[in-house]
């Protein structure tokens, strides 16, 4: 892991940057829990991704600008202020849901008071929103970027390429950052892309690319933090790669039978929150009784969040025909 | 009042909007420098600047899910498809993105975009210069589709769809663009999205249609008026969604009701209103529903006997008429 000072971070960044990705954990944990208990249809996690979420999102300005995101960036949006009582409403699907009134299943991202794009299912169509919020930001001479991001499997959609040749044309402020976890669903690297690193690709477009260990949150940072500079100061648009790692089946409704028992095994050792915790440890940020105590925070935030999303009532009926059009209910 | 033809009336409505909110801008391709291959934006580059009226790049989808994003953000963006053939690649955008974005956010967020595209035949445009795409998106909630048959209501109806705050295609008929001319009401002028127009008064047949149809169907009933037929014409202008109050109320009072479409036959926006007749006036009918449309082949040919057995025309429509009229 990169030295958190040496790219600009205090100790208690480092401290905040573990509790938001310590709490998306949490929330995923409890919600396969759930899952499995037969309460909510379907989870789709975060879980090993977390470090490159927080640590894009502890570059930006969480004021002014925009994510675009997709469904596995639970740490990213919590950081944004997605609250655990959201994230839960959503989960099962209660009135008061934020992000979709129920709507929409658990993972589709949306809360404009926090900046957070709506999401659909069908993938990488949020990168022309991001984009499409960048050229907001330059024709109205906003100092402010979109970050989107996506897994690999979706840079083989038309839409990654017409966004980012888009951008690059118009040297917009967007940060595009690929969360490469290696597979989409069962599909590994070498059967979705020819090229080495997806970041290569930024020549073609005419723009910054950059490669990082998205197990690092402090790469990720130091990559994002610079894409922002060169965004806000009129150098245009940047694609980033992460190398992650998917620590779950795809979701709740896969078996992940398609990568042995030893590769998932494996991919253990990398989990980003156990290494991170390891790396406060040894730079001596914080001792025993803080991981101690933050665990125990948590544990009471993530129950109560449950419990009052789990009594919360659901969405009547007839709320399904609400908010088609702006003027009227259909129905 | 001067005489304006149907395309400068979109021009005025495009320059009325953009002058009046900072926020209103233009993108597609070819509609900057060049003023759009009918010239339907020129001159509003020069006016606007180029970040105002952008010339994108070749890729519809971008050109759709782009505007999205900015409409998101507050801003009123008019996305131009340059025919409607090719709106077909922005699709993915337009149904499962603008369409529900309100809805899947529980109106938390909104999309207020407008994509204006020409479509229609009888311009030599042959199968990808010349279709009718609209009953691809006339079933799908939370897109508004509007076709507009006069200058006036293209006008009027192009500021309401830049105003209206949920995504609108709007549906330009390219020979309608400088065959159409009448005086048009200066400055702001608005005409309600949502609402059908009779565009003729009648009590014998009523003829429900849309674009261009509506001029041509103006035509035949002029010439049959003369031999003391009274024809209704009943202009859609909102093709999704429709007015079905307008439709049962004229359905209902003559009681015999053409329904004329350049459209494919099958599955057409007619479809629709002939099933909204039927539930609805079943016994106020005094005939069977009648439909003209094009035939059912894929589209529109090139070579001029075919592109004409294609085509809706005034001779067509008044056959049929007579053959209601006489039902």
């Amino acid at each position: 892991m990169k030295n958190h000072e040496e790219v600009g971070l205090t100790d208690d960044d480092v401290k905040e940057m573990y509790r938001t990705m310590l709490l998306s954990r949490k929330l995923d944990e409890r919600m396969w829990l759930l899952n499995r208990a037969g309460k909510l249809p379907f989870v789709i996690s975060c879980q090993g991704q977390e470090a490159t979420q927080v640590g894009a999102g502890f570059a930006l300005d969480r004021e002014e600008d925009v994510l675009s995101p997709y469904y596995r960036d639970l740490a990213l949006v919590t950081h944004f202020g997605m609250t655990p009582l959201e994230t839960m409403l959503s989960a099962f699907a209660k009135e008061g849901d934020i992000q979709s009134g129920g709507r929409q299943m658990p993972g589709h991202f949306s809360k404009k008071t926090n900046n957070i794009l709506s999401q659909g299912s069908a993938v990488t169509t949020q990168v022309l929103h991001a984009v499409g919020a960048a050229y907001k930001f330059k024709l109205d001479g906003e100092k402010r970027v979109a970050l989107t991001t996506l897994g690999e499997g979706s840079t083989s959609q038309g839409d990654f390429h017409e966004g980012l040749n888009f951008a690059g044309v118009h040297k917009l402020p967007v940060i595009c950052l690929i969360e490469n976890n290696k597979y989409a669903i069962s599909v590994p690297t070498h059967l979705q892309y020819a090229v080495e690193k997806l970041s290569a690709r930024a020549h073609g477009y005419g723009m910054h690319g950059d490669h990082v260990d998205g197990n690092d949150p402090f790469a990720v940072y130091e990559a994002v933090k610079a894409a922002r500079e060169r965004a806000v100061n009129g150098e245009g648009a940047s694609l980033i790669e992460a190398m992650s790692t998917r620590l779950t089946a795809h979701s709740s409704d896969d078996d992940d039978a398609y990568r042995t028992l030893e590769e998932r095994e494996k991919n253990k050792e990398e989990d980003c929150l156990v290494l991170m915790k390891d790396y406060m440890v040894e730079k001596d940020i914080a001792d025993d009784s803080w991981f101690l105590d933050v665990e125990e925070e948590f544990k009471v935030i993530v129950k109560d969040a449950t419990k009052d999303a789990e009594n919360a009532p659901y969405p009547k009926a007839e709320d399904a025909l609400k908010n088609v059009y702006e003027e009227a209910n259909n129905g | 009042m001067a005489k304006i033809s149907y395309l400068q009336a979109i021009s005025n409505a495009l320059d009325h909007e953009m002058g009046k909110d900072e926020d209103v801008f233009i993108l597609g391709e070819d509609v900057g420098k060049k003023g759009g291959v009918f010239k339907v934006t020129a001159g509003l580059q020069e006016k606007y600047g180029e970040l105002r009226c952008m010339d994108t790049p070749l890729a519809e989808s971008n050109i759709v899910g782009t505007a999205i994003g900015a409409a998101m953000m507050g801003k009123r963006p008019v996305a131009e498809i340059q025919f409607a053939d090719y709106i077909l690649p922005a699709t993915n955008q337009i149904l499962s993105e603008a369409a529900k974005i309100r809805y899947r956010s529980n109106g938390d967020w909104n999309c207020p975009i407008v994509i204006r595209a020409p479509f229609g035949g009888g311009i030599h445009g042959a199968l990808y210069h010349s279709q009718s795409v609209e009953a691809l998106f006339s079933s799908t909630p939370g897109l508004k589709v509007v076709i507009p048959s006069t200058p006036s209501d293209a006008k009027g109806l192009l500021i309401s769809a830049i105003r209206d705050n949920d995504p609108v295609l709007f549906f330009e008929h390219k020979k309608a663009y400088r065959l159409l001319k009448e005086e048009v009401p200066e400055g702001d002028y608005t005409v309600p999205i949502g609402k059908a127009d009779v565009k003729r008064k009648g009590e014998d047949i009523t003829v429900i249609t849309y674009g261009l149809c509506v001029n041509y169907s103006l035509q035949a009933a002029e010439r049959l008026s003369k031999d003391g037929h009274d024809i209704e014409i009943l202009d859609l202008r909102t093709v999704y969604p429709l007015d079905k109050e307008s439709i049962i109320e004229s359905a209902s009072k003559t009681g015999k009701v053409l329904l004329v479409t350049e459209d494919n036959l099958e599955g057409s926006v007619m479809s629709e209103v002939s099933a909204i007749i039927a539930e609805n006036c079943l016994y106020d009918l005094d005939a069977p529903i009648m439909r003209l449309a094009g035939p059912d082949v894929p589209a529109m040919p090139y070579s001029p006997l075919m592109e004409d057995h294609f085509m809706v025309n005034p001779d067509k429509i008044e056959k049929k008429m007579l053959e209601l009229l006489e039902h």
